[in-house]
């Protein structure tokens, strides 16, 4: 009898601990999981800093490009980023926005509309290189813009407009349709309900968006190479604010450049190792960059999200 | 007769007169969502300066009825409403109406109140502001005051005016919303259970105000409290499965009903 009572027992104790087992095994395999993602960052960033650390000085970021590595600098690399950045931005941000709210309020449920929002999904997805060769033949040749800021600019505008399309819509979408109602039984137009109270609260929303658009594309590099920015260049593009009326051109927008990503590839493509520090210490640059960005974003959002209660 | 409150002058119906005080008048008013009938042509007269209650358990078509009266149901794709809306005689479903002006005349308040994510006083200022009404700052300030004191809130939040709307009770947000929707001095007010998501002293003070502003204003407002109804309103219309069963004197309504449905509704047999 009392091996019978005991048996169902120590069966059951035996089931707890081996539940217990496997839920220990998957705290351990979570932990890991996350921690290769903290520690390949880590890395990344002490292996740039360590090699890359020792070059960063304020001629670094004032110099050409030149044969000796000591005396190479990302100027052109940084200033060229951050004019192709200052178009992508300018275009990119009014179209993308235009379109989402175009397909979240205006487009009618038709064909026409799922056929526009399967492309947009899909446009996610194709790979920058493609978009090089688009603009290759496009901007390039048929438009004639060449390989200046312009055409990359407008490029990179292409490749992350369905980033912006996609993270705008998500934002309208979660605005309570008792605000669309408040304002309508107001007397807003549709218009001026997008304009007064859409675009205003989505705006952390789209934030967001454009800031993971605009940091993927100051990182891209095969697009920018298909359609001709140069490697070595040692002359700035023409300022934008001149001292003769008046005083502002845009001549810069057809200027050929460079970029951080692309003085990069050049300098570790040398057999040089003193150059691979010179590449070490432009991407430490480049992510600082992209995490500069970021941080102004999640600053912007926070203040903006403040004010959104409902 | 000054000293007579609104509540008890005696109803206009058996005045032959009344025909005069007839704000709105609904004829053959239909809804389909869809292919679904959701209205079974509305006929319906609403007084002026008096306060209309519309009940009947849920589904029955009185919110539907209360949206077609400033045309809220143009902004859901799949409806279609047919028939005609008379607003002091003229059609408001004519196509010459100009829907943003219509919504000026017609206010509306919300069963859930919905204050825009923005300060008090840009709430209250934002019908003004798009209708163009204020020509001033100044004067937009006035409208802004006038309109809070009138939604009995000024004394409340007139220290706050820049604080976010979003952040008061409910029930102040409730009476922000009505401020907003007489900023701009609409003739009627539509309110669709403005009281269902306020505590009984916040409803309280809902149904004070309701009271006060029948003065100037034409009100109709849907309940699903038939007490409410009983307190606030003079006219009741009683709504079943899209179809208007009963309309008449609250009292009469609540005391003796005429149609069967009535009577069932509000001795609590269904709904």
């Amino acid at each position: 009898m009392s091996s019978v009572s005991s048996h169902p027992q120590s069966l059951k104790r035996h089931g707890i601990s081996r539940r217990q087992l496997y839920e220990n095994l998957f705290l351990v395999c979570g932990f890991m999981a996350t921690l290769i993602g903290i520690l390949m960052m880590l890395a990344l960033v002490a292996s740039l800093a360590h090699d890359g650390i020792a070059r960063i000085a304020p001629d670094f970021f004032a110099n050409f490009p030149s044969r000796h590595s000591e005396k190479a600098g990302i100027l052109a690399a940084w200033v060229g980023s951050l004019l192709v950045i200052l178009v992508t931005a300018l275009t990119s941000i009014p179209i993308g926005i235009a379109a989402a709210v175009y397909l979240e309020e205006y487009a009618g449920q038709n064909w026409l509309t799922e056929i526009i929002e399967i492309n947009v999904a899909n446009l996610a997805g194709v790979p920058s290189i493609i978009y090089g060769l688009l603009a290759l033949g496009l901007f390039v040749y048929q438009f004639g813009f060449g390989n200046s800021i312009l055409t990359a600019g407008l490029t990179l505008a292409l490749l992350i407009l369905p980033i912006i399309i996609v993270a705008t819509r998500e934002a309208i979408r979660s605005i309570p349709s008792s605000l669309r109602d408040a304002a309508y039984a107001m007397g807003a137009t549709r218009w001026r309900m997008i304009a007064d109270h859409l675009l205003p609260y989505s705006s952390p929303g789209i934030l967001t968006g454009v800031i993971i658009g605009l940091s993927r594309a100051i990182g891209e590099t095969a697009p920018l190479i298909t359609i001709g920015a140069l490697t070595f260049i040692a002359f700035l593009p023409p300022a934008p604010v001149q001292t003769e009326f008046p005083f502002i051109s845009f001549a810069w927008l057809g200027s050929p450049f460079t970029v951080m990503p692309i003085q990069m590839f050049n300098w570790v493509s040398r057999p040089d190792p003193a150059f691979q520090q010179n590449a070490a210490a432009a991407g430490l640059v480049l992510l600082l960059m992209t995490l500069a960005m970021n941080g102004f974003a999640i600053a912007l959002r926070y203040r903006l999200r403040k004010s959104l209660v409902w | 007769m000054n000293t007579a409150t609104a509540r008890t002058r005696p109803d206009p119906l058996p005045n032959p007169m009344a025909i005069d005080s007839i704000k709105i008048a609904a004829r053959q008013i239909e809804v389909y969502y869809g292919s679904k009938r959701a209205l079974h042509g509305i006929d319906l007269d609403i007084y002026a300066k008096s306060v209309t209650a519309l009940i009947g358990p849920s589904g029955c078509g009185k919110s539907t009825f209360l949206r077609c009266i400033n045309r809220m149901n143009d902004t859901i794709a799949t409806c279609r409403t047919t028939g005609e809306v008379l607003l002091d005689g003229e059609n408001i479903y004519d196509s010459a109406v100009d829907v943003v002006r219509l919504r000026a005349r017609v206010g509306m308040v919300f069963q859930k109140p919905n204050p825009f994510p923005k300060s008090i006083y840009d709430n209250v200022a934002y019908g003004p502001r798009i209708h163009g009404i204020a020509k001033s700052r100044a004067q937009l300030d006035e409208i802004v005051q006038e309109s809070l004191e009138r939604a009995s809130l000024w004394k409340e939040v007139k220290d706050r005016l820049n604080d976010l709307g979003t952040g008061l009770s409910g029930g102040q947000q409730q009476r922000l919303c009505i401020a907003r929707a007489i900023a701009v001095s609409p003739e009627v007010i539509l309110m669709d259970e403005p009281c269902s998501s306020l505590d009984p002293i916040a409803t309280a003070k809902v149904e004070e105000l309701i009271g006060e502003l029948m003065e100037n204003y034409t009100i109709i407002i849907v309940t699903h409290s038939m007490q409410q109804a009983a307190r606030v309103s003079q006219r009741t219309a009683f709504f079943h499965l899209g179809d208007l069963v009963e309309v008449g004197d609250t009292e009469k309504i609540f005391t003796n009903p005429q149609d069967e449905r009535t009577h069932g509704y509000i001795t609590g047999r269904f709904g």
